[in-house]
């Protein structure tokens, strides 16, 4: 069986950034890229079902143009065994929606038998792509899990959903399903440096939106649901500063703290 | 006249909070000639209605579902055809775990204009804006749905205020159709506690995140919280990695500070996950080595340094 692990190269600012021209985006040289974090978390949960047994290929997916590959050479170097980043230009600008039509056009020409995305990717945080990519597909789903139990090729898989203040519910799903996989799911293992150098020299798949059957329609502005209009700096927040030396920062805050159990 | 369908959340019986806060963020985009509509999903769905008729809401809709608990293939089932029946100009629900599992399926489902995480809202005159946040809680986004007829949003919790007079509205019924889900409920587990401890219920919390670097320095801060009487409480990837119990996590997933005063947080960058437990204390002070975390943001005061140094010198004075 196969195990789709959807992933995303997520982009964080430096410290000081400046946005766009235009106002709808931050100027790209202000962009420092990596793997998704929670997408850590999934390719983690395939690997650990792989190495339980059974005839299991991993299958890291990623929308994106050529520096995609980082991210996905990456999962690579963690023992994904093949590695699929799907471009092209008319996909610039998909929103998470969009991304769902696309990875879902992947995932019918790879029948897998579980397709995992992270909750929500760290930059904007829609906690979406995965659950719209299961309703292109039609497919069972289930967001927010933080443990798995399933055996390849299983018709069923059996988990637990993270809900709000801990709580946990215990499901079972029909497969082929998508589910979202919580962080701390299993702790990610380190790529070693040699997984790292054979990871270079292995090939990264790529499919176009001809080889998906999509119109360019589909994908990009024209196939997503909202429209980025403005980007802004939000106000700064209320923080006041204390300054100085640490002595005298550490001064302050026990005086605060001194503060306190005097009034508790 | 439009129509701003708000749909409530439920667990085990209980409402969640976050589903009256819908009315207050409806109440703000409102124009005169709109209804404000809030459907309930349930098996026994009219055991809501007492709840959920306040100031705001001009009908309740009660959807008589085959489950109680959330099913995402009964829920989006049951939502599809709600929209399908009254053709809302928006609907909007809680950004809640259960909206992760529906939400985005139903707006690809439905072709629907959709944004999550919103955290606020306006109807100008070229149509709806809804703004989010962007690139970690950087910037703010403004988007807006072109060309779309219904628009879904998910809304932040602990933004909008819910209202506090009561009303009585209209309730109608309505029939979901039958649906066999493809997953099965199993049951709910309550969180373990490994640890005597309340965070909920402590006044003084000194809470250390991925900034402490290693667990062998969870020791230095459990003494510093001891030496000045603070309960030690941890950001989600310390609980994660193990090195201090779930019980002691603060954030959506962990504890709610409900009764803390004082608020300590050394290395915690500001996950909007963290901040959710813990924004609403009368004095926080942030303690990180980037002035550019997202915790400033939040806090009363802050410190831009090292944790390691602060602690020192902090120590010396209990």
């Amino acid at each position: 069986m196969k195990i789709m692990v959807a992933v995303k190269q997520v982009t964080a600012l430096d410290e000081d950034f400046a946005i766009r021209a235009d106002g709808r985006d931050v100027e790209e040289e202000f962009f420092l890229r990596d793997l998704n974090e929670w997408d850590d978390f999934s390719l983690e949960a395939a690997m650990r079902i792989k190495e339980a047994g059974g005839d299991v290929e991993v299958l890291a997916v990623s929308v994106g143009p050529e520096p995609v590959d980082e991210a996905l050479r990456k999962c690579l170097a963690k023992g994904a065994d093949r590695a699929v980043r799907v471009w092209d230009e008319a996909m610039a600008g998909s929103d998470p929606i969009a991304i769902g039509r696309i990875l879902a056009a992947v995932a019918r020409r790879e029948s897998p038998g579980l397709l995992f995305a992270g909750v929500q990717s760290s930059d904007h945080s829609f906690a979406a792509t995965g659950i719209a990519t299961a309703a292109f597909l039609g497919w069972p789903h289930a967001a927010v899990v933080s443990s798995l139990e399933y055996r390849a090729g299983a018709a069923r898989a059996l988990f637990r959903r993270e809900l709000e203040g801990g709580l946990l519910q215990e499901c079972e799903i029909e497969c082929p399903a998508v589910l979202t996989i919580q962080l701390g799911i299993a702790t990610p293992r380190y790529a070693s440096l040699r997984a790292i150098k054979q990871a270079a020299a292995k090939p990264i798949e790529t499919l176009s939106l001809a080889d998906l059957g999509l119109e360019a329609s589909e994908v990009g502005e024209a196939g997503s649901a909202s429209r980025v209009r403005r980007m802004y700096v939000p106000p700064k927040g209320r923080a006041q500063l204390i300054e100085g030396t640490p002595a005298e920062q550490a001064e302050r805050l026990a005086a605060l703290i001194r503060e306190f159990k005097g009034a508790a | 006249m439009s129509e701003i369908l708000l749909i409530a959340e439920q667990r085990r019986g209980e409402l969640r909070p976050a589903s009256l806060e819908l009315i207050g963020a409806a109440t703000g985009i409102r124009r005169a000639e709109d209804r404000v509509v809030m459907a309930v999903l349930h098996e026994r769905p009219a055991a809501f209605v007492e709840a959920l008729a306040l100031s705001g809401v001009d009908e309740i809709i009660t959807v008589q579902g085959a489950t109680s608990e959330f099913d995402p293939d009964v829920h989006e089932a049951a939502l599809a055809a709600l929209i399908s029946a009254r053709a809302p100009e928006i609907v909007l629900v809680p950004h809640s775990v259960d909206s992760f599992g529906f939400a985005a399926a139903l707006a690809a489902r439905l072709s629907l204009g959709f944004a999550s995480d919103v955290f606020q809202l306006e109807r100008a005159a070229d149509g709806l804006k809804a703004t989010r946040g962007g690139y970690g809680q950087k910037v703010s986004v403004e988007v807006d749905f072109p060309g779309r007829r219904t628009v879904l949003l998910a809304i932040r919790g602990n933004v909008f205020k819910p209202p506090e007079e009561r009303a009585s509205p209209k309730v109608s019924e309505f029939a979901a159709p039958p649906i066999a889900s493809r997953t099965t409920l199993k049951q709910f587990i309550e969180p373990l506690g490994a640890d005597d401890v309340d965070m909920t219920s402590a006044e003084f919390i000194l809470t250390i995140g991925r900034g402490i670097g290693e667990e062998s320095n969870v020791e230095t801060f459990r003494e510093l919280a001891d030496a000045v009487g603070a309960t030690l409480g941890c950001s989600r990837p310390i609980a994660d990695a193990g090195w201090l119990p779930k019980s002691r996590q603060v954030g959506q997933s962990g504890k709610t500070a409900t009764a803390c005063k004082l608020y300590i947080a050394m290395g915690v960058s500001g996950a909007i996950q963290h901040l959710a437990g813990m924004k609403h204390v009368a004095t926080i002070v942030a303690v990180n080595s980037d002035a550019g975390a997202s915790i400033f943001n939040v806090a009363t005061y802050g410190i831009v340094g090292d944790l390691f140094e602060i602690a020192e010198e902090l120590r010396r004075h209990f």
